[in-house]
């Protein structure tokens, strides 16, 4: 498939501190690929060398084939970009920020209003073209940063995290407009810290510390923990945690509200579940459920990051 | 809804509360209750009403109609009782940056007049940042941040702590870090009531409470929320192509929503109907290595089921 985001050996320093170190991108046409990390692992850098607003130190990116350092700008036309906090000309309307952008963005004065309304009709902003922007609710104004990112018709989409905070409703729209722009061949890439969002896209990065921990489909990655994941309720729950902790062969105890994930070694799900019921009950505990359950993305993370930094592990585990 | 322990206190009561700005209704007449060592979430989107309730109930903004009663203290009228009794981390820590861990610690324990000898070393354990106690607050990393915005919440042994948004961007080791505090917190009697608009959050909660534009929609724990709040069961269909999948799905009969979940679909389906009637959608348009697999729902799926009646 046509690869619309190229990048190889990426790396950005900060004086001293290295925020991405080394990340191979791509975003192919009709794909939505998630950066998944916590605050300072890379994200947002990553996105502003992939727009050009940071240079790059190191590697190279082609946009839609076009190299980005020596041809920014023919490179750029093709790129959208919803930044995280984008802003908006409070007091003018829907209709006039969206042919702000349309002229900034070199669209045809003869194009541009034709082309807004079409754009405002597809994000569901048509019958509000004339509000001031102003008065828009949030949900309303991230469909206006979203209209305002795909006013030159962008062949690849960059947001970085898009749905933060937003209402889930919205948020489920906001995300079926993506689809249809996935239908259109349009690549998307977006960052964001949150695991159920990332398990919308076909394709998840997870990042720590600048680098790349692990990439492929949640699916994929999810398979790397099948049949290790078990869920635990008991009570008292936290007198169960402590006995699962004991288990020589759980190797993390998660609490969740009302119940545990444990994570057992490879195979022995069948053991440590039998073997777990009989230390639950001789230490007075009542087990509710004790089952496998599939691997969540955050399953998966922890394990990862538990690899590059055991010491956290352990003190997480049993602390 | 899960059976409360009768014998458990009762830490917080509240009836029919409701905030109005103007026209606008940021609380409409919320009721809950909490029992001592519960860990409460109220989950919902920015503007749904969560820190207004905790401004509410912290006795910083008056209600405009209806009761809540915080350790059995009036929050319309007995504020300054609460607030002494009660800890608060918001959204935005109150940490000074250009003191050390120690240092602002040592400060908001004058403050609270608890500067009991031991007590910030104490906190400083029970946080996990003795080893970092000399660092500059502006230093650490945010998690740590985060735990020390918690130590300062709890410096002077509150019985209830209000935490708004306290793991907001950081890694879920981290954030398991933090939530482990606070589950010993409750294991000692501390009643935590936290505000999330992160589904992922929601799930360390006991119960959780689902907002939206002020009003509660439901209140369980999470694994009760997933079998009774939610009409129909969760699917996933492997289908290609992918795009149209979704739009057969999105029209065969008993499907209450549909949507692209990574390389797959997934969708809220009529109980019972499920299998049959995706299946026959899905081959009528004749795609390809159709596979279907009942799923545990999730926070989400709970709250657009909610959020569409």
């Amino acid at each position: 498939m046509e690869l619309l985001i190229d990048g190889r050996d990426l790396r950005h320093a900060y004086d001293a501190l290295q925020a991405v170190d080394g990340v191979d991108l791509r975003v192919a046409a009709g794909e939505i690929v998630a950066l998944l990390g916590p605050d300072g692992a890379g994200k947002t850098t990553l996105m502003r060398l992939v727009c050009g607003a940071l240079r790059l130190q190191t590697g190279e990116i082609r946009l839609c084939g076009i190299d980005l350092r020596a041809h920014p700008d023919q490179a750029r036309a093709n790129l959208g970009y919803l930044p995280q906090q984008f802003s908006l000309y409070q007091e003018l309307t829907v209709l006039e920020n969206l042919r702000f952008f349309a002229e900034v963005r070199g669209v045809p004065a003869s194009e541009w209003a034709p082309r807004a309304m079409e754009i405002l009709d597809f994000v569901g902003l048509g019958e509000f073209a004339d509000r001031r922007a102003g008065a828009l609710s949030g949900g309303m104004r991230q469909k206006l940063g979203l209209a305002a990112a795909l006013v030159h018709r962008p062949k690849v989409l960059l947001m970085d995290e898009p749905t933060g905070g937003v209402d889930p409703v919205t948020r489920q729209s906001f995300w079926q407009l993506l689809i249809r722009l996935l239908e259109d061949g349009v690549g998307v890439l977006i960052s964001t810290p949150y695991m159920d969002e990332a398990a919308r896209a076909q394709r998840v990065m997870f990042l720590s510390r600048g680098r790349v921990l692990a990439e492929g489909s949640p699916r994929e990655l999810r398979a790397g923990l099948a049949g290790r994941v078990l869920e635990l309720g008991a009570s008292p729950l936290r007198a169960a945690g402590k006995v699962a902790a004991q288990d020589p062969e759980v190797e993390d105890v998660q609490a969740m509200g009302d119940r545990f994930h444990l994570r057992v070694a490879a195979g022995r799900l069948t053991e440590v579940e039998r073997r777990l019921g009989e230390a639950l009950r001789s230490a007075g505990c009542v087990v509710t459920s004790v089952r496998a359950v599939e691997p969540s993305l955050e399953d998966v993370y922890v394990h990862l990051l538990q690899a590059v930094s055991p010491a956290e592990a352990m003190s997480s585990a049993h602390g | 809804m899960v059976e409360r322990d009768p014998a458990l206190q009762t830490m917080l009561v509240v009836d029919k509360l409701s905030k109005k700005f103007g026209d606008f209704t940021a609380v409409d007449e919320l009721s809950f209750e909490v029992d001592a060592g519960e860990v409460i979430g109220l989950l919902g989107p920015n503007g749904s009403g969560k820190t207004t309730t905790i401004r509410m109930l912290l006795g910083l903004l008056s209600p405009t109609s209806g009761t809540a009663f915080l350790l059995g203290h009036d929050i319309r009228t007995q504020a300054e009782s609460i607030r002494s009794k009660v800890g608060y981390m918001s959204q935005r820590f109150a940490l000074y940056d250009e003191l050390t861990a120690d240092e602002n610690l040592r400060f908001y324990a004058g403050v609270y007049g608890a500067d009991t000898p031991g007590r910030v070393e104490e906190v400083l354990a029970a946080v996990e940042l003795s080893s970092a106690a000399s660092l500059r607050a502006g230093d650490l990393p945010i998690g740590w941040r985060q735990r020390l915005a918690l130590g300062v919440a709890i410096i002077h042994r509150p019985v209830f702590v209000f935490l708004d948004e306290p793991t907001s961007g950081v890694d879920p080791i981290a954030r398991r870090l933090f939530w482990n505090r606070i589950y010993e917190l409750a294991d000692q009697g501390v009643t935590a009531l936290v505000s999330t608009h992160h589904m992922d959050e929601a799930e360390y909660c006991q119960r959780v409470g689902i907002m939206r534009r002020g009003r509660l929609l439901a209140l369980d724990t999470p694994s009760g929320l997933k079998q009774s709040a939610l009409l129909g069961e969760a699917w996933d269909v492997y289908a290609e192509p992918l795009l149209r999948g979704l739009q057969a799905v999105q029209t065969a009969p008993g499907v209450y929503r549909a949507t692209l979940a990574s390389d797959h679909l997934r969708a809220i389906v009529e109980s019972g109907q499920a299998a049959e009637n995706l299946g026959s959608a899905l081959r009528a348009e004749g795609l390809k290595e159709v596979r279907l697999e009942r799923v545990q729902p999730t926070l989400e799926d709970v709250f657009l089921a909610l959020a569409s009646d």
